[in-house]
């Protein structure tokens, strides 16, 4: 199958075919099958995905024959980039529902950025002492220590919304959690446990008490349908190399509104309308949020990577890697069960993702990985960046795969028999 | 097998099983020092009992990787019963086995390690002879694997902090 042929089935609306993983890492330079060295089996798309071809092309094509610095140019090339930048910012707004993308999503440097940038502009200008921020205690550490910085430099009120023994976050305190709270900033879904969070009765509780919500989008958003106006939430954060994109660019949605009563984040070019000895007025959103030569090139990658899953359709996406999922689960149980733990939720359509942490009796994750990768089986040893949620699971470490859309059950038969081998050496 | 079998030689599992020397020790008389392995959280808790300029016991604690658990073990048994600066010599030796055969493998300089995996090393390395290093010479294996490098080294150095603040009285 093309990449032309997917393409033309979206927006179809006969019942989602099934994926087709094998074609799909054709796409993908790095997942070539006659790779020299051996096919790589990629399981850390959780930490970064592998992007296809096309997005890699389009940069490429971009660099050769329209580069120019956006915003300012009179000639030809530079309106080009500039409309192919803008260009961008509606694929992605298109990809979450945004109702007005040219105004509400800001490019940053990644999803750790966008979180920054809320605290920065939002949370300094309008939190005080005592004023209180609830997060969950499963989020990645790009959506705990912004918050913890302004613990330390206002003295904000810090609450947490606890995991349960389902591996879902407990929810049955969350009205006396959120009463009084300002904002309510917590993941889509866990990049640990693949615990997909509901966040509508976190929204629902939020608007009652008057607090806003920031999700962290950056498991969710490249692997299912997302919209923010269903969603509820007030500020999104996502990041383009974990959906395909390329590095160095990343996402904030925020509604319209909020982004215009918020004051810049960074200073420099691109941000302002006027500078004088003794001032500045910055310009209009986003670009007040957007200071410096933004990354022009990766938005053009970006926007690739938009269409190309918009091409396939995030809901067959979401499909397979519920299935794909449910599949690794139980082999890993299957044939390993006696001496893997798995940290997470059980499958289900809905509230788990493709995210797999786990234990092996008696061996540490890095021993794992290290075994693993002789194989050229590719997962992530570690914390994950989620250290209170290790405290939470009272481990210092997991071994984590994560799938996507290019992965099959061959990978995870890969992932299995490797297992097999650490149990070999580590008897 | 691309090297496992250097990285896993059976000694190193062996400790990693059975660590030597695992516990604690009374504070005081004993010292006790901890190292950290931030980029991959292992731990290495040390208790030294000095009487004497010499080494009369040692206790490890903490958790981590088999390479880090079993060079700790193995550190332990080989300095416990030596004098203090017969300890430091088997640091030196064991951190230039661990920076030299990195040399050779990239070729060249190791000291550009933006991890600072190969700066730990403050002389230039001497060369050693892996038979007078007993066990731990099956360590040196690990040097093929640079990332795990701080794994095995983890408690040398702790070792090292641990006798430098013996000696200062810290
Ligand atoms: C849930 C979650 N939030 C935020 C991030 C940060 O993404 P980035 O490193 O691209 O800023 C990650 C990824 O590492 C993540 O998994």
């Amino acid at each position: 199958m093309s990449a032309g042929d997917r393409f033309a089935a979206a927006g179809t609306a006969a019942p989602p075919r099934p994926l087709d993983p094998r074609a799909l890492r054709a796409d993908v330079p790095l997942l070539a099958p006659d790779r020299p060295g051996g096919r790589i089996v990629y399981l850390d798309s959780a930490a970064s995905a592998q992007r296809p071809r096309v997005v890699v092309e389009a940069m490429d094509e971009y660099y050769s024959t329209t580069h120019a610095n956006v915003h300012r140019g009179i000639y030809a090339i530079a309106e080009e980039a500039t409309r192919r930048y803008e260009q961008a910012r509606a694929a992605v707004g298109r990809l979450i529902g945004a109702p007005r993308p040219e105004r509400e999503i800001v490019f940053t440097k990644n999803a750790t950025e966008a979180i920054n940038l809320v605290a920065y502009a939002w949370g300094r200008h309008e939190l005080r002492r005592g004023d209180v921020v609830v997060l969950s205690e499963i989020e990645h550490h790009a959506n705990f220590v912004p918050w913890l910085m302004l613990r330390e430099e206002i003295g904000v009120e810090l609450r947490y919304l606890r995991l349960g023994a389902d591996y879902h976050l407990d929810l049955s305190d969350l009205d006396r959690l959120v009463d009084g709270a300002r904002l309510v900033a917590v993941t889509c879904a866990s990049n640990v446990l693949g615990t997909v969070v509901d966040l509508s009765p976190i929204v629902t509780s939020a608007r009652r008490a008057g607090a806003l919500v920031l999700a962290d989008g950056a498991q969710l958003v490249p692997h299912r349908p997302l919209d923010v106006r269903a969603l509820g939430v007030d500020f999104l954060a996502f990041t383009g190399h974990k959906m395909l994109g390329p590095t160095g660019i990343g996402m904030l949605w925020a509604r319209e509104e909020l982004l215009d009563a918020m004051p810049p984040f960074l200073g420099g070019g691109e941000m302002i309308r006027d500078v004088r000895l003794d001032g500045f007025t910055p310009t209009d959103i986003p670009w007040r949020f957007e200071a410096g030569t933004p990354p022009i090139a990766e938005a053009v990658g970006l926007e690739a990577a938009v269409r190309y899953l918009e091409g396939i359709g995030l809901e067959r996406v979401r499909e397979h890697e519920v299935a794909l999922t449910a599949y690794a689960i139980e082999r890993l149980e299957a044939v390993h069960g006696d001496r893997v733990k798995i940290f997470g939720p059980a499958p289900d359509p809905l509230r788990r993702s493709g995210v797999i942490s786990f234990a092996v009796e008696g061996v540490h994750p890095h021993d794992v990985a290290q075994v693993l990768d002789t194989r050229n089986v590719c997962v992530r040893a570690g914390h994950h960046c989620a250290k209170p949620l290790m405290r939470r699971l009272g481990v210092s470490a997991t071994t984590r795969a994560s799938l996507y859309l290019y992965n099959d059950e061959e990978d995870v038969e890969a992932l299995v028999d490797a297992l097999g081998e650490v149990r070999r050496l580590f008897r | 097998m691309s090297g496992l079998e250097d990285l896993y030689r059976e000694i190193i599992l062996d400790h990693y099983r059975s660590p030597r020397n695992r516990g604690e020790l009374p504070t005081p008389p004993a010292h006790r020092v901890e190292g950290y392995n931030p980029l991959c959280g292992d731990e290495v808790v040390l208790y030294l009992q000095v009487d004497d300029g010499m080494i009369t016991d040692v206790r490890v604690g903490g958790q981590g990787c088999s390479i880090s658990q079993s060079s700790a073990s193995m550190m332990s048994a080989a300095v416990k019963g030596r004098s203090i600066a017969q300890a430091r010599s088997l640091v030196r030796s064991f951190k230039s086995m661990m920076s030299i055969h990195e040399q050779r493998l990239d070729g060249g300089d190791a000291g550009a390690g933006s991890d600072g995996t190969t700066l730990e090393v403050e002389e230039a390395p001497e060369p050693v002879d892996p038979e007078a290093m007993g066990e731990l010479a099956a360590l040196q294996g690990v040097v093929k694997f640079p990332v795990r490098i701080k794994c095995a080294t983890l408690s040398w150095n702790t070792l090292s902090q641990g006798l430098d603040e013996l000696e200062t009285g810290a």
